[in-house]
């Protein structure tokens, strides 16, 4: 494109860029000594010409190009495209498109009946494929809500309720996939429809105590509350329903002589929900990724982006523009701000640095002091709620209710403090505030995460013992024996404390605030204001709830269709308490990144997942006493024993590719391919910047020469 | 034949709040392709570009005489370009117009002060405008003459992520379009066919 470098030294084609008839969009002459007409010969210039106005060579005051574009446009080669993008993408008026599509219609004339036939047939296709994709827009869960929300609170809001989309989506294919695989068989089985039997499983040893499992289920006549009780708590009549495992005892499913092996089916469901869920989250985060690594840190050309990019076309409330001008300003002002610090922290001396470092260190232990006092908290707050249900179940119904969401409560008030500490120790570390945002976010991602780690580890070390007692089955089977439904239970309950802290806090907090700011005209009040949408917090919350989601459903296939009506619910409290109750945040979060790290803690969150998974899968024995797994050692040994009844080839070809032979050269070939990938993608950055060098480069060199002809010419 | 219907449903529309501005002015009657044009005032105070720091800009950038009066067929041009349908080349060409604003063809020092201006409502103070112009040059600025041209203004803006979420424009219907059902544009007028055709 260096024939547009130069671009203020060539000569318009079409006088004006803006008069009734030129209206191809081209750049005028500088000033008033214009360079020759050979200009208008150079290559470049001709073949920007040819694609910028391939269908517009019509008229053109300066005859002798005009003829050469027309001769460029007319008989083109027989299978060429005549003009690849459509005609309402052209940057020319109506009348002009109209002229345009005379020529293309007359053009067509001309061609062989294939030709015309394949052509007109490839536009209509592509009319077809576009309108189908619009149509199909409409269609959008909450479309009009979204655009609603981007119009009146900006694009970085605007990304968070598209995100609470995504998981809606997300869980309810979740939902589907273990209905449909998992509850549905067992269900029709277990009553009998559509002619189908089941065979239930024959433990192996009657005698032992492993096998012992009795849930309390439907005692007959009950106070009220235990109800009440045993659907918050999951235990009960609950336990025994489809919600948890224990409940899914059957071996095979019998329909029309087709034998439906369900724990097989369990598991691989298990894994196909993982995998569904890690697909999607990188298929929708890749073109964030791309534009992330070609294009490095945010810092690049955001001056840019702000000016010419910052203002949101769709605003069209009144406030909303004040907030955004205000914004703007915040944004473009404190990115002068990081300037100077930048300078400041470069000119920093070596006694500066030692005591800057030395603060650091002794900062950085204290956040990990109280990551582990939360850590220890939680420990202790499982332990004593497990002991507590276990031993004593006559106490009254608060007390019990309290002790069994003993560890919710400790883990959403270290969810709470930790976030709080952390913001207020960074102040003294003295970071650059991108980069202060970006390391208290990556601490609260962390704490929110870990904790959930420490729970389930909590609760393994309740379940698994060193005595005696359990060396008969390998996990405590006196306490738990069924601990695969104790953990669902325990995700179950996570799950509904979460939703009914957001509806809690909304209630509670949000709307009286809300009043007071609007009814009480105290300066104090005034002062505090309306609560900021803090993006990043609500963003982390719905992530904690989703990576809770994704380790119960094996303990609980039931859970995602929980986890789609409370997002579903989540999606309108959160709209309402937005638009009533807060004020937009004053540092807006660009739509762009904002998206790529939701999606990217979304990702931490799901790796996490699979390690308590793994765990529970192949490592802990499954319980004897219920669940599909129940003959088998751990869950996992379901799928070497499939593997046995295969045919022997069959089996050779999976040991083989299971044995240490070919894992080892794979790894070492996929290693080779990534470390391929990641040179080819440092050596196209680096040819960008060569390219963007070499341009400036040639439009001075062109400026040079074509001062130096022009004197030339002036001479002779 | 339904998509051409609905992209007729979108014409009628569209005419109808063309048409509320100036009921006096604007014909309901499109076959005989009249000469009307609306002055800039009355479209700038739509509700959609009331609010916008650049309405004066982006209704003189669609106007076929530069000083912002839009006929009909301007005044869908407008819409059509500010919609999210449109492709990101030809949101950068009309960017590139409504950001220069003594146009010149070239995006300089000034336009960018007066840029600046209106997206902060002239809050910032001279020192800051010019660093946050230097700064803005400095970046995208590919062959050095110290101002933006249009390949350096399409170069930058390709590589800006926000830039396609935030150039568009919403349009509101009020229910009084929808009452109305016919207006006379003959079947073979060229609005119709260019709808029709316009793959």
């Amino acid at each position: 494109m260096s024939g547009f470098g130069a671009a203020g030294e060539l000569p318009a084609w079409g006088a004006d860029g803006r008069s009734g008839r030129g209206e191809v969009f081209f750049p005028e002459e500088a000033h008033a000594a214009a360079p020759a007409d050979f200009l208008q010969e150079l290559p470049s210039y001709r073949s920007v010409l040819r694609r910028r106005a391939g269908p517009g060579g019509g008229h053109d005051p300066q005859g002798s190009l005009g003829a050469r574009a027309g001769e460029a446009w007319g008989p083109q080669p027989e299978g060429a495209e005549p003009a690849a993008r459509p005609l309402r993408e052209y940057a020319l008026s109506i009348a002009e498109k109209r002229r345009i599509r005379d020529y293309q219609q007359a053009d067509i004339k001309y061609l062989s009946g294939w030709n015309q036939w394949k052509r007109t047939s490839s536009k209509s296709w592509r009319k077809v494929l576009k309108d189908i994709k619009e149509s199909l827009s409409y269609l959008q869960l909450w479309r009009h809500d979204i655009h609603s929300i981007e119009g009146k609170f900006g694009t970085g809001i605007q990304s968070y309720f598209s995100f609470l989309r995504f998981l809606v989506l997300l869980n309810f294919l979740i939902f589907i996939l273990m209905f449909g695989f998992v509850t549905f068989p067992t269900v029709i089985s277990k009553y009998g429809i559509f002619n189908s039997s089941f065979a239930k499983i024959s433990p192996k040893n009657t005698d032992s105590p492993c096998t012992v499992y009795t849930p309390s289920g439907n005692k007959g006549l009950v106070y009220f509350y235990t109800y009440l009780k045993d659907l918050l708590t999951g235990t009960g009549f609950l336990e025994t329903t489809s919600l948890f495992y224990g409940y899914y005892a059957i071996d095979a499913a019998l329909l029309h002589d087709v034998r439906y092996n369900f724990p097989l089916a369990y598991l691989l469901t298990t894994f196909a929900y993982l995998v569904l869920s890690l697909v999607w989250i990188i298929k929708r985060s890749a073109s964030g990724f791309k534009r992330s690594l070609v294009h490095d840190e945010d810092q690049f050309q955001s001056y840019c982006n702000k000016v010419f990019a910052g203002w949101d076309f769709c605003i069209t409330d009144l406030n909303a523009a004040r907030l955004k001008h205000r914004s703007l300003q915040y944004e473009l002002q404190t990115d002068l701000e990081e300037e100077r610090i930048k300078r400041k922290i470069a000119d920093r001396t070596m006694k500066e640095k030692l005591r800057i470092y030395s603060l650091r260190i002794f900062l950085n232990i204290i956040v990990l002091a109280v990551l582990l006092g939360c850590f220890y908290s939680i420990y202790k707050a499982t332990a004593f709620s497990q002991e507590k249900s276990n031993n004593g179940s006559n106490t009254d119904f608060q007390t019990n209710l309290l002790v069994q969401y003993l560890p919710s409560m400790v883990i959403t008030l270290a969810n709470f403090v930790a976030p709080q500490i952390f913001s207020i120790l960074i102040r003294f570390e003295d970071y650059s505030p991108a980069f202060e945002i970006k390391l208290t976010l990556l601490r609260c991602v962390f704490v929110r995460l870990a904790n959930i780690g420490v729970l389930l580890f909590s609760l393994w070390s309740q379940i698994h013992c060193d005595n005696d007692n359990c060396k008969a089955c390998g996990y405590n089977y006196e306490l738990y024996p069924c601990w695969e439904s104790a953990v669902g239970q325990e995700m179950y309950k996570l799950l509904i404390f979460d939703f009914m802290i957001i509806l809690a806090v909304t209630l509670f907090m949000d709307f009286p605030r809300m009043l007071l700011v609007t009814h009480c005209s105290w300066k104090l009040v005034q002062w505090c204001g309306l609560q900021e949408f803090g993006i990043s917090d609500n963003v982390l919350e719905i992530i904690y709830g989703q990576t809770i989601c994704w380790i119960g459903t094996f303990f609980s296939p039931l859970l995602p269709a929980i986890a789609t009506i409370k997002y579903f619910i989540i999606f309108y409290v959160k709209k309402i308490s937005l638009i009533h109750t807060r004020k937009p945040p004053g540092r807006p979060i660009r739509a762009s990144s904002s998206n790529f790290f939701f999606l990217v803690v979304l990702l931490i969150g799901l790796v996490l997942a699979f390690i308590p998974l793994g765990i529970s899968i192949a490592h802990i024995p499954s319980s004897k006493a219920c669940g599909p797994f129940r003959n088998f050692n751990t869950s996992w040994a379901v799928v070497p024993h499939t593997i046995l009844e295969f045919p022997t080839g069959l089996q050779m070809v999976l040991n083989g590719i299971a044995s240490e032979a070919f894992a080892v050269p794979f790894f070492m070939v996929v290693c080779l391919i990534m470390f391929y990938f990641i040179a080819l993608a440092g050596a196209h950055k680096r040819v960008v910047e060569q390219l963007r060098e070499q341009l400036v480069m040639e439009s001075r060199d062109k400026l040079f020469l074509i001062r130096k002809i022009t004197e030339a010419q002036k001479c002779t | 034949m339904t998509v051409v219907f609905f992209f007729l449903l979108l014409v009628y529309r569209l005419h109808g709040r063309y048409h509320e501005m100036a009921p006096n002015v604007v014909p309901m009657d499109y076959t005989k392709d009249p000469d009307v044009k609306l002055p800039m005032q009355l479209i700038i105070n739509m509700p959609e570009l009331k609010e916008n720091p650049f309405k004066e800009r982006i209704v003189e950038s669609f106007s076929e005489d530069g000083e912002g009066s839009l006929s009909f067929n301007d005044f869908v041009d407008m819409f059509s370009v500010l919609s999210e349908m449109a492709p990101r080349e030809l949101k950068a060409i009309y960017a590139f117009k409504i950001y220069d604003f003594n146009t010149d063809n070239f995006i300089c020092k000034a336009d960018l002060e007066k840029t600046l201006n209106k997206l902060t409502r002239e809050e910032l103070t001279a020192e800051e405008i010019t660093l946050v112009c230097e700064k803005v040059i400095e970046e995208a600025d590919m062959d050095g003459d110290g101002k933006l041209g249009f390949a350096d203004f399409e170069n930058m803006i390709s590589k800006a992520p926000d830039f396609l979420s935030s150039l568009k424009v919403e349009l509101f219907f009020h229910v009084s379009c929808l009452k109305r059902t016919f207006i006379k544009i003959p079947m073979a007028s060229n609005f119709y066919m260019l709808m029709k055709h316009s793959t």
